[in-house]
């Protein structure tokens, strides 16, 4: 398998990233100004600040040339993975229902968190069993999960929901504990935790190895 | 080039009467506005270290693992698999005071670039803070609150984990807060860069953010006075940063010197072009042309003297070589930075400032760095004590358990959760160790190469000082914080490979200060030589005195060990019941109350003689704890400081969620409560803590839901945690 982790200028988890992606496959960078995905079997949009995030988190990154090829291999079923900013900039392009709003403290909080599978048939999760809880460290200022609740409804009666933060580990205030949402097909999955950096228990945990393990299965 | 010089220009300008004549005669004339300009900011304690140079140069810079010592942007020691650690601690003390957001940012974002410039990639950020007292302060609440928010956008904002550092509280840090950053790089040693300027033709390329008005004498002039009144007027001296520009900067720069495009690489800091220009120039032994018309600006009609001493943020300068000039250009626009050949390097040895055509300024180099004028201290201890006594908080007829509640709740002692959370400490996914967990941070060297069953190789980093104890006794003091930074790194089984420190003082000119910096120096520079430790460079931060007097005298040391295999590095907590927790001390470990925390709840002034410190019998004690926990014996390790055993008895339970009980009989009436160099706390298996002998004192286990102290307390844990956690983040909300 080999996926591409996208580089945006302000990206600050990309290369870490492609060293999680490596341990699963082959993996490349795919520079934000390229219309080119090399190729990739999956694809990966990291953490960071891309442009500095200074209009709206993930607001322009949606618009760079990269993006519009994400696009097209996301709606023709590739797998897509968005992590923290990625998250934010897959909401901003439309293929994740909902956003993030800023964290009940209106501060960064950088905590390791526990998450629990709601649905571990994604391609993203098919690795793990339902009710899992994975370790993983969670780390930013905007990561309240929102949408209304009619499409929350929807989303969790059609098993959208693929993460959500075990009691107590709800620090951002997401709705419904939301930590991870897949679009409606479910190839692509967004979450604010950090799977990247969970992949080696001498650091923490080696938890998120199992989301990209699940892809590359 | 005669515009002459208004009289008292130069005095505005912080410049005496003596040295404006050294420059006239420096000079064959009258120096233009451009040049005293530059003359100025050169000559600034910032820049010039006038006040503290002949001090400085008593500090061991030699030996060791060092492999790049003082006067380059970063120090660095080798760490081995032919790394190197490139690393430094910098103040941004006065612009924080007027604006502590911004000011602290970018006390991040200078410290950044000294790394990078070195060619090293930025690992890791510790940050070193002081405020006046947060309970009485709602300036200080504030000043924290931003500062914090300032480190955090900063740090989070360009990717570098922030793994460590320090808060302290004290009303002498009223006026005067501290703001000192800390940075880690690593590089492969061969590819370090130096600053030094070289090839005569060679092209000087501007590039990064655009010049503007910003920050004109911001660090340079802010650090080099007192603040006082009109502060706020000096609001406009404070640079603004802007992580995302710096983060392409740090990338571009990296690729740059990867593809070995530069001969010379320089961060643009306080005095900006002028300093960088200078002391490219100086090092090199050559000389600059710049051309002030080329600099890319924010505002049309900056003069040029404004464009020299600009501190506009995020900008570095290189040299070139003419034919590799176009494919620096190209990759800086690949990053979408702004990169602009502005000078030349040139044989004059001297610093030309053009704008077009016209010269606008003409200066020997060796007169603006080197010679710059050097002052000597008249060092005098003081007559009267410096410091009020602080306000009495705690009754000394407090029980035990009391006192300990107290002093767990005490702004210095409470848990620094509500700061340290608001920092990414786990980018880069190398950080074994973080905030809370033990008493150093730990960083892998490598962190993809966990394959196979191979030991880990790691650094570890602890950034500490104690000004109150420097002001009660400013050599022992001094030996302290080196003492303390060497012990934490202990904990997690490292040795200390190099030191970083930042003097904060108050004015060098007053004799009492003089003697405060003097004795101070001394007492680092005999720490480092007793423990083996080569000093790789620093900051001076001086001036630090408002309306309220000086600050405590304050250096702050920072420290780079290694440890051979960090799947054992040290933790912090107790861990399983049964465990013997047993104490491994020297034999002249003598605590006592002065300048403790207990004396400064008892409202007791900071004045007195410290315990004396061994330093042959320390460094053998910093030996055994490093090599237990090395030998993976051990369960915990931790090293008596601020609180004294209790204290840090009552830490270990925290951190690992577990009481214990323990017996201190024979132990002296202030070794609870008292502090002294010397101590630490440690756990493990009964059968592994008995190898160690007689070094290790065992004073009872790990266990229960409660800390007993036999005789003396028994707090519950629910108890301890709800003094800890609340103790600042009750304030702070």
């Amino acid at each position: 398998m080999k996926l591409g982790v996208v580089r945006f200028p302000g990206s600050c988890d990309d290369v870490d990233a492609l060293h999680a992606a490596r341990r699963v496959g082959d993996a490349v960078l795919l520079w934000h100004a390229d219309h080119d995905l090399q190729g990739v079997d999956a694809v990966i949009v990291p953490g960071g600040f891309s442009y500095g995030d200074y209009l709206r988190v993930g607001a322009i990154a949606r618009f760079s040339p990269v993006m519009t090829e994400v696009e097209r291999f996301a709606r023709s079923g590739g797998l897509v993975l968005g992590i923290c900013n990625g998250f934010q900039v897959l909401c901003e392009a439309g293929l994740l229902p909902g956003a993030l709003l800023p964290n009940v403290s209106l501060r960064f909080v950088c905590r390791q968190v526990e998450v629990a599978v709601a649905n571990d048939t994604t391609p993203w999760t098919r690795a793990t069993t339902a009710g899992e809880r994975l370790s993983i460290p969670a780390k930013h200022t905007s990561g309240r999960y929102w949408a209304p609740d009619p499409v929350l409804d929807e989303l969790e009666a059609g098993g959208q929901v693929a993460l959500r933060y075990a009691p107590g580990h709800n620090f951002n205030g997401s709705a419904r504990d939301i930590a991870g949402v897949t679009n409606a097909a479910g190839n692509v999955l967004g979450l604010m935790p950090h799977p990247e950096h969970a992949v080696d228990a001498l650091t923490g945990s080696a938890d998120g190895l199992r989301l990209l393990e699940s892809a590359a299965a | 080039m005669t515009q002459g010089t208004a009289s008292g220009r130069h005095r505005e300008l912080g410049l005496t009467d003596f040295e404006l004549d050294l420059i006239i005669e420096k000079l064959g004339r009258e120096p233009n506005e451009v040049e005293l300009a530059v003359f100025s900011l050169m000559w600034s304690e910032h820049c010039g270290y006038k006040h503290s140079r002949p001090l400085l140069k008593t500090l061991p810079s030699e030996g060791g693992r060092l492999v790049l010592g003082p006067g380059e942007n970063a120090g660095a020691v080798a760490v081995g698999d032919g790394l190197a650690c490139a690393f430094k601690v910098e103040s941004h003390n006065h612009p924080s005071a007027v604006e502590p957001f911004q000011g602290a940012a970018t006390g991040v974002g200078g410290i950044l670039r000294d790394v990078f410039a070195v060619g090293a990639r930025p690992i890791a950020i510790l940050d070193s803070l002081r405020f006046g007292e947060p309970a009485r302060s709602a300036r200080s609440r504030y000043l924290l609150d931003r500062a914090v928010a300032g480190i955090g956008h900063y740090g989070n904002s360009i990717g570098v984990a922030t793994v460590g550092g320090e808060l302290y509280f004290e009303s002498s840090y009223e006026q005067n807060c501290l703001v000192n950053a800390m940075c880690l790089g690593l590089i492969e040693t061969d590819r370090l860069i130096r600053s030094a300027a070289a090839g005569v033709g060679n092209v000087v390329v501007l590039f990064g953010a655009r010049t503007g008005r910003d920050g004109i004498g911001g660090a340079s002039v802010l650090a080099s006075a007192e603040l006082g009144e009109g502060d706020a007027a000096k609001r406009p001296s404070v640079q603004i940063g802007d992580p995302f520009e710096e983060k392409r900067l740090l990338e571009c720069s990296l690729e740059l010197l990867d593809r070995g495009l530069l001969v010379a690489l320089q961060d643009l800091g306080a005095a900006g072009l002028t300093s960088s220009s200078a002391e490219m120039a100086a090092k090199g032994e050559v000389g600059i042309d710049i051309d002030v018309r080329r600099v890319p600006l924010r505002e049309a009609d900056m003069e040029p003297f404004e464009i020299m001493i600009s501190e506009s943020q995020e900008r570095m300068l290189c040299v070139v070589e003419p034919e590799r000039l176009d494919e620096v250009l190209a990759l800086c626009a690949r990053w979408e930075v702004n990169a602009t050949a502005v000078g030349e390097v040139t044989d004059s040895r001297r610093l030309r400032v053009f704008d077009g055509e016209t010269a606008v300024g003409d200066m020997p180099v060796p007169a603006l760095v080197d010679e710059c004028p050097v002052y000597e201290l008249s060092p005098l201890p003081p007559a009267t004590p410096l410091y009020p006594a602080p306000p009495r908080s705690l009754a000394d007829e407090a029980d035990a358990g009391a006192t300990l509640r107290a002093l767990l709740r005490s702004a210095n002692l409470a848990s620094r959760r509500w700061a340290f959370e608001q920092y990414d400490c786990v980018v880069g996914s190398r950080t074994v160790r973080r905030p809370g967990q033990a008493d150093a941070a730990v960083l892998l060297l490598d962190p993809e190469a966990d394959g196979d069953d191979a030991p880990r190789p790691a650094i570890a980093t602890s950034i500490d000082g104690n000004g109150r104890r420097v002001a009660c006794d400013p050599y022992r003091g001094a030996v302290e914080a080196v003492l303390e930074c060497a012990a934490n790194l202990a904990c997690v089984g490292a040795e200390p490979l190099g030191m970083t420190n930042c003097l904060n003082f108050g004015n060098p000119e007053k004799p009492h200060i003089a003697w405060q910096l003097t004795r101070a120096v001394a007492g680092l520079g005999d720490a480092c030589r007793a423990l083996g430790v080569p000093v790789v460079g620093g900051n001076v931060s001086l001036y630090n005195e408002g309306g309220g007097g000086p600050i405590f005298p304050t250096p702050v040391v920072g420290m780079v060990g290694e440890l051979p295999d960090a799947r054992r590095a040290g933790r912090l907590g107790f861990d399983a019941p049964g465990d013997a927790v047993a104490l491994i001390s020297t034999g002249s470990w003598a605590p006592s109350r002065t300048g403790s925390e207990l004396a400064k709840l008892r409202g007791e002034p900071p004045e007195g003689e410290l315990p004396a410190a061994d330093l042959g019998e320390l460094r053998a004690v910093h030996a055994a704890v490093r090599q237990a926990v090395r030998s993976g014996a051990l369960r915990s390790a931790h090293d008596v400081a601020e609180g004294g055993l209790a204290v840090a008895l009552a830490e270990c339970c925290l951190a690992g969620g577990i009481g214990a009980s323990v017996d201190l009989d024979g132990l002296g009436a202030e070794a609870l409560f008292g502090e002294g160099p010397g101590a630490f706390v440690v756990s493990g298996p009964p059968s592994a803590l008995r190898a160690f002998g007689a070094a290790a004192r065992v004073l009872g286990e790990v266990g229960g839901e409660a800390l007993v102290i036999a005789g003396e307390l028994e707090v519950p844990l629910a108890a301890l945690a709800e003094a800890h956690a609340g103790g600042l983040a009750d304030l702070l909300g």
